[in-house]
């Protein structure tokens, strides 16, 4: 039995082909202005990894904000189950779940079947979420991928009070004018970043494990700092963008077997 | 006797110079910039220098606004609240409440009868429903933050822009534009947002608007198309004060002239 589960997000589309149990192949691609496309796009990029056809997939189940447009999908399930779901395959002891994306971020609470007990989310605001980090990279001139590792030759934090990406801007466009160093800009970029999602971790309340997905979970700058305010050394899965998508491929491995 | 107000905000620095009589012998608004200080100098040397008075005439001085505190040689530090409530007593008296949007915060100001401050509500966390949050709009759309004022002219259309938050509208104009989407409709949707962002502030503090004397103040009280946008969304006109920008300055002014005389 081959399955796919595709996770249309706002910034990123992702596919993940599984056989049986175990992960075939997945993929990962920069979302355009067309959903539908995206999730083509993403899917054909898997099937071509795993060396296998269309035809050969049995069930597919789409998620994340865009999973009502992908035309090929037999279902749809939103993606906090899918990423409780997915979090609780690559760890079956997670109980807590944060998922940092490039326009949400979201706290879920999960059970040992990796069923969601409680969530909370915030995709109202920049703040906490990967467009934080992007407007923060691009101030500073500094690649988004490279803006964890700088962060952590800082010595000290800058403060950087607001909340708001707006706001927060303006804040590190005047400490770059007095001359604080970038990487303790984003030191206190990253802090910020932190206390938000903490705020929204305890809205759920926090039991181990931990596990962070999501595209931020690649940057350690921010790994660091949550870590250092939930007190819980966080699980972090070697592609945690892709457990969105796998939790559907799991999904849709269930729904296939019982027809 | 002279007596000068100066209102520190995030974007402009604005000095209103009164005479014994409350009369408005000059006013200024000067960009706050890096340096408070200079902006400070420069706002006070404006309105000194058109109204043709030595720093030495200026009896007292109050100071008002996020920077007041660095206001050297003040007779005191007050609240913007405060001041504004006092700015619009004096120009639009019987106003029962005062929306102030400025560059970087918004605050809609409940009066009684006699123009004291009842109950106020305040957002400078989030950009949304600010001025940066218009100046962010007019940029992804490629158009002067000035005439944005009058862009939704002729719009009709109830296009909702439905991120609140200035980052994410951001890129939700540029979607619309990549759609074909008027600009005159764009406006129109986000002075809407505004003005919905607006309207949840005031229902913080006063459930039931209707019949309540309403004015406006703030560098966005010069955007008309907001002001048309908020007088629909409360289904009641909104009054703008002349030199909507100063009203803050303003009651600096009168404050330092009532201390002054009190001591």
């Amino acid at each position: 039995m081959i399955v796919a589960g595709v996770d249309i997000g706002s910034l990123s589309g992702e596919t993940v082909i599984l056989s049986d149990d175990k992960i075939l192949s997945y993929s990962i691609v920069r979302t355009g202005a067309d959903s539908a496309l995206t999730a083509k796009k993403a899917t054909d990029e898997a099937l071509k990894n795993a060396d296998i056809s269309f035809e050969d997939i049995d069930y597919t189940i789409a998620t994340g904000y865009g999973r009502v447009i992908v035309p090929f999908a037999n279902e749809n399930i939103t993606e906090i189950s899918c990423h409780a779901k997915g979090a609780n395959y690559l760890f079956p002891t997670v109980r807590t779940i944060l998922d940092m994306g490039g326009q949400d971020c979201k706290a879920i609470r999960c059970n040992e079947k990796g069923k969601v007990t409680n969530f909370a989310m915030n995709d109202k605001c920049a703040a906490g979420t990967g467009r934080f980090c992007e407007v923060m990279a691009d101030v500073l001139g500094i690649a988004l991928e490279d803006i964890g590792k700088t962060s952590l030759e800082a010595k000290k934090d800058a403060m950087i009070s607001s909340a708001c990406a707006v706001f927060a801007k303006s804040e590190a466009v005047s400490l770059l004018r007095s001359g604080v160093p970038k990487s303790e800009i984003l030191s206190g970029v990253h802090e910020a970043i932190a206390s938000r999602v903490f705020a929204l971790l305890q809205r759920v309340g926090i039991e181990g494990d931990f596990v962070i997905s999501g595209g931020i979970a690649k940057n350690i700058g921010v790994i660091k700092k949550v870590a250092e305010k939930v007190g819980l050394k966080p699980l972090i899965s070697e592609e945690p963008q892709i457990v969105g998508a796998l939790g559907a491929a799991l999904f849709a491995k269930e729904r296939y077997k019982k027809g | 006797m002279y007596y000068l107000g100066i209102d520190i905000g995030s974007l402009t620095c604005d000095a209103v110079l009164i005479d014994d009589s409350e009369k408005i012998l000059a006013s200024s608004v000067v960009p706050t910039g890096a340096r408070n200080r200079e902006a400070i100098t420069r706002a006070a040397d404006e309105v000194l220098r058109s109204a043709c008075i030595s720093e030495k005439e200026v009896t007292a001085t109050v100071s008002t606004g996020y920077g007041r505190k660095r206001v050297e040689g003040r007779l005191t530090a007050v609240t913007e609240i405060t001041c504004h409530a006092r700015g619009i007593k004096a120009l639009l008296p019987g106003t029962r409440l005062l929306i102030d949007i400025g560059g970087q915060d918004s605050k809609a100001i409940e009066l009684d009868e006699n123009g004291q401050v009842v109950d106020f509500a305040m957002n400078d966390k989030c950009a949304a429903g600010t001025g940066r949050f218009l100046e962010a709009m007019a940029r992804a759309l490629q158009v002067d933050i000035e005439v944005m004022s009058e862009l939704d002219n002729g719009a009709r259309g109830d296009l909702t822009i439905s991120s609140m938050c200035t980052v994410f509208a951001e890129s939700e104009v540029v979607s619309l534009i990549a759609e074909g989407l008027k600009v005159n409709e764009i406006v129109h949707g986000l002075n809407r947002s505004i003005a919905s962002r607006t309207l949840s502030l005031i229902k913080r503090i006063i459930p039931d608007i209707a019949g309540f004397p309403i004015a406006m103040s703030g560098g966005v009280a010069r955007n008309s198309g907001v002001v048309r946008a908020i007088s629909n969304a409360m289904k009641s006109k909104v009054v703008i004060p002349p030199m909507p920008d100063t009203i803050g300055a303003l009651g600096a002014a009168l404050i330092a002239r009532e201390r002054y005389s009190h001591n």
